[in-house]
């Protein structure tokens, strides 16, 4: 029995554009505030990946680091296995869509993914950048999700995954929905420090590895989410 | 006299009228304006202004401005230098910069790095300096490693002599298809884009521990190459090993490096060290970057800092025992995104007075606090000032935010 919540990291020097660390960093202070020791593991492309983590995160980049990311990631099989164990994923942007069957390359060639989500992206004809806002499936008990994507990608769902979320505003995986999850695995297109702007999902990543939660202080947490979900909502 | 057609005279007379107009009724400085009234009338008025010009280009993510005013001041050393000094870094700029200063026989222009393949296409520039790639903006901005290929194929075939930044792997690799590159290690604090090889996407190995140090990729043949012009410490290093102390006004160890790419671009032109290093020690602010204004005793050094890379040079030249006030936004030219914020190590600031500010003072208090940075959230800079005893302090703020600290503290440059 391991003592401290292993949180992994995956290929920070391929997969992390923009603010990626955030996600780190806010699953590591809300499990701390609660007294669970953390231990954070940065797995570079390198290196193999660990299969004995319980949350492994992986960012977004741009198209030629994706397209080695998911060849590494496919030869090496750690994240597979961990996956197996039971072990949960956050999936962003680029990793999300890694995380499919197929994802469009540079010339928006199809580069195959590593399966492990039921979704297949290709490039669409414009760039989405912007605020998003979307209702969480009503399954997973969350508020309203907020974030900023910045994305060619379309992702069409299969049948083995459920919409995250129903988009309010912003573009997501392109057909009115935002992100999927299936088991402990979550992708979203909200990239960068999606969990700074929804404490939430951090925790419901934090329930999947320890189980329940006390409640800690969020007042920074929900004055940011308040004043962006009014910016982009209200009239 | 001016060689340039009369088309081209009169395009470039009327784009300076727009320009004063601009500066006559307080909208802006004119340098972008001007340029748009003379483009418009005459498409290939920047060609024709180049052409009677020794020109430098100046590009990168970090330090392009400053960079651009230490080389026009060493420059003017050899004669009458035309640049766009106030950062209007896009063909407008660029076309008022040179129709402003017509006579002038050198020329240094900033150039946005997306604008360079089109820069240097257009005005055949004969010097090209570029200093860093970095994470900027990406809301809006390319993505880095396709300018960096971008840079590759615009400079590919081309006479231009290249200055080129060799302790970031990413430069030295855009500017490796240059047909004569002088390399300057300048140094690189940022790693966070550079742990892969560009050219084959395998781990870079590098020493650590020093900003200037060696690398190489652990798959392919891609490696630094040998330096001609090294940062050593205080020091600049030229090709024949002789040794300047820079004494610079301007502060940092990213200034130092802004002045070795200077020093090694002025060399270009046939200009000496000795002749050029006095030229760069006069600089003390840049565009009002590092300037200090005062109010009731209050005495803030302003710094300004866009993106990860530049908070990281910001916090080498803010003092820990000063109280320190920081202001973001988001707005158009900061990048209306603010997830950059966490790619910044703000724990540096533990233990100071930590006021935070701007549009955006929410995002930047969420994360000081998943820092476990101290600090205090006020509505405006003038709050923050207030609270503070009288002293030094210091600022760091992005884009827009900077521009509003200058305009209530007056445009001193």
């Amino acid at each position: 029995m391991q003592s401290s919540l292993r949180i992994v990291w995956i290929y920070p020097d391929l997969l992390s554009t923009y603010g990626d660390q955030g996600n780190v960093l806010v699953l590591e202070q809300r499990a701390r505030s609660r007294g669970i020791p953390v231990e954070i593991v940065h797995v570079r492309s390198s290196d193999p990946v660990p299969d004995q983590g319980d949350i492994y995160l992986i960012g977004g980049g741009e198209d030629r680091p994706q397209i080695l990311g998911a060849e590494r990631l496919r030869r090496d099989g750690g994240l597979h296995r961990a996956i197996q164990r039971g072990a949960s994923l956050l999936a962003v942007c680029a990793g999300y869509q890694i995380m499919g069957s197929v994802f469009g390359g540079e010339e928006g060639q199809p580069v195959p993914g590593i399966g492990l989500l039921d979704i297949s992206s290709s490039r669409g004809e414009r760039r989405s950048v912007g605020e998003l806002a979307a209702e969480v499936d009503p399954s997973l008990g969350l508020p309203t999700l907020t974030g900023f994507e910045n994305h060619m990608g379309v992702t069409a769902l299969g049948p083995g995954v459920t919409p995250l979320s129903r988009t309010l505003i912003g573009t997501g995986n392109g057909d009115g929905t935002e992100g999927c999850f299936a088991g402990k695995i979550i992708g979203t297109y909200l990239h960068g420090p999606a969990l700074a702007r929804n404490p939430a999902l951090a925790d419901l990543l934090l329930r999947w590895a320890v189980g329940p939660l006390p409640q800690i202080d969020d007042t920074w947490y929900d004055r940011l989410r308040n004043e962006r979900l009014d910016a982009v909502l209200k009239p | 006299m001016s060689q340039l057609p009369l088309r081209a005279q009169l395009a470039s007379a009327l784009g300076r009228t727009a320009a004063t107009l601009s500066r006559a009724t307080g909208r802006g400085d004119g340098s972008v304006i001007g340029g748009r009234v003379g483009l418009l009338l005459e498409p290939d008025l920047l060609r024709k202004l180049a052409t009677e010009k020794k020109l430098a280009l100046v590009s990168a993510t970090n330090g392009k401005t400053t960079t651009t005013r230490l080389i026009a001041s060493a420059l003017q050393e050899l004669g009458e230098v035309a640049t766009n000094a106030f950062g209007a870094n896009m063909p407008a700029g660029h076309v008022s910069a040179l129709s402003s200063q017509k006579s002038a026989p050198y020329g240094v222009l900033e150039v946005d790095e997306k604008y360079l393949p089109e820069v240097l296409s257009t005005t055949e520039a004969g010097v090209v300096t570029l200093m860093n790639l970095s994470r900027d903006q990406m809301d809006r901005a390319a993505e880095i490693w396709l300018l960096a290929q971008k840079w590759r194929r615009a400079l590919a075939g081309k006479p231009a002599h290249v200055i080129a930044n060799c302790d970031d792997p990413l430069v030295t690799w855009g500017a490796s298809t240059a047909a004569r590159v002088t390399w300057v290690a300048g140094g690189q604090r940022w790693h966070e884009d550079s742990w892969c090889c560009p050219e084959c996407g395998g781990p870079l190995d590098r020493a650590e521990g020093m900003i200037n140090a060696d690398w190489a990729c652990r798959e392919c043949t891609f490696s630094r190459p040998e330096p001609d012009w090294i940062l050593d410490g205080e020091d600049a290093v030229d090709p024949r090993g002789n040794r300047w102390r820079l004494d610079l006004q301007l502060p940092g160890v990213a200034n130092r490096s802004n002045a070795v790419m200077a020093l090694a671009t002025a060399a270009a032109f046939g200009l000496d060290p000795q002749r050029a290093l006095p030229r760069l020690r006069e600089v003390t602010s840049v565009a009002g970057r590092y300037t200090t204004v005062e109010r009731n005793g209050r005495v803030m050094k302003l710094l300004l800092a866009k993106n990860p890379a530049g908070w990281l040079e910001a916090f080498d030249v803010t003092r820990a025992e000063r109280p320190i006030i920081l202001s973001v936004n988001a707005q158009g030219p900061d990048g209306r995104d603010t997830s950059w914020l966490w790619d910044v190590d703000y724990r540096i600031l533990s233990g100071r007075h930590v006021y935070v500010t701007g549009e955006r003072r929410l995002d930047l208090a969420l994360r000081l606090d998943v820092a476990g940075v101290r600090f205090t959230l006020v509505d405006n800079f003038g709050q923050a000032v207030a609270a503070l005893p009288p002293g030094e302090i210091d600022v760091i703020a992005n884009y827009t935010a900077f521009q509003s600290i200058r305009t209530e503290f007056g445009r001193a440059v």
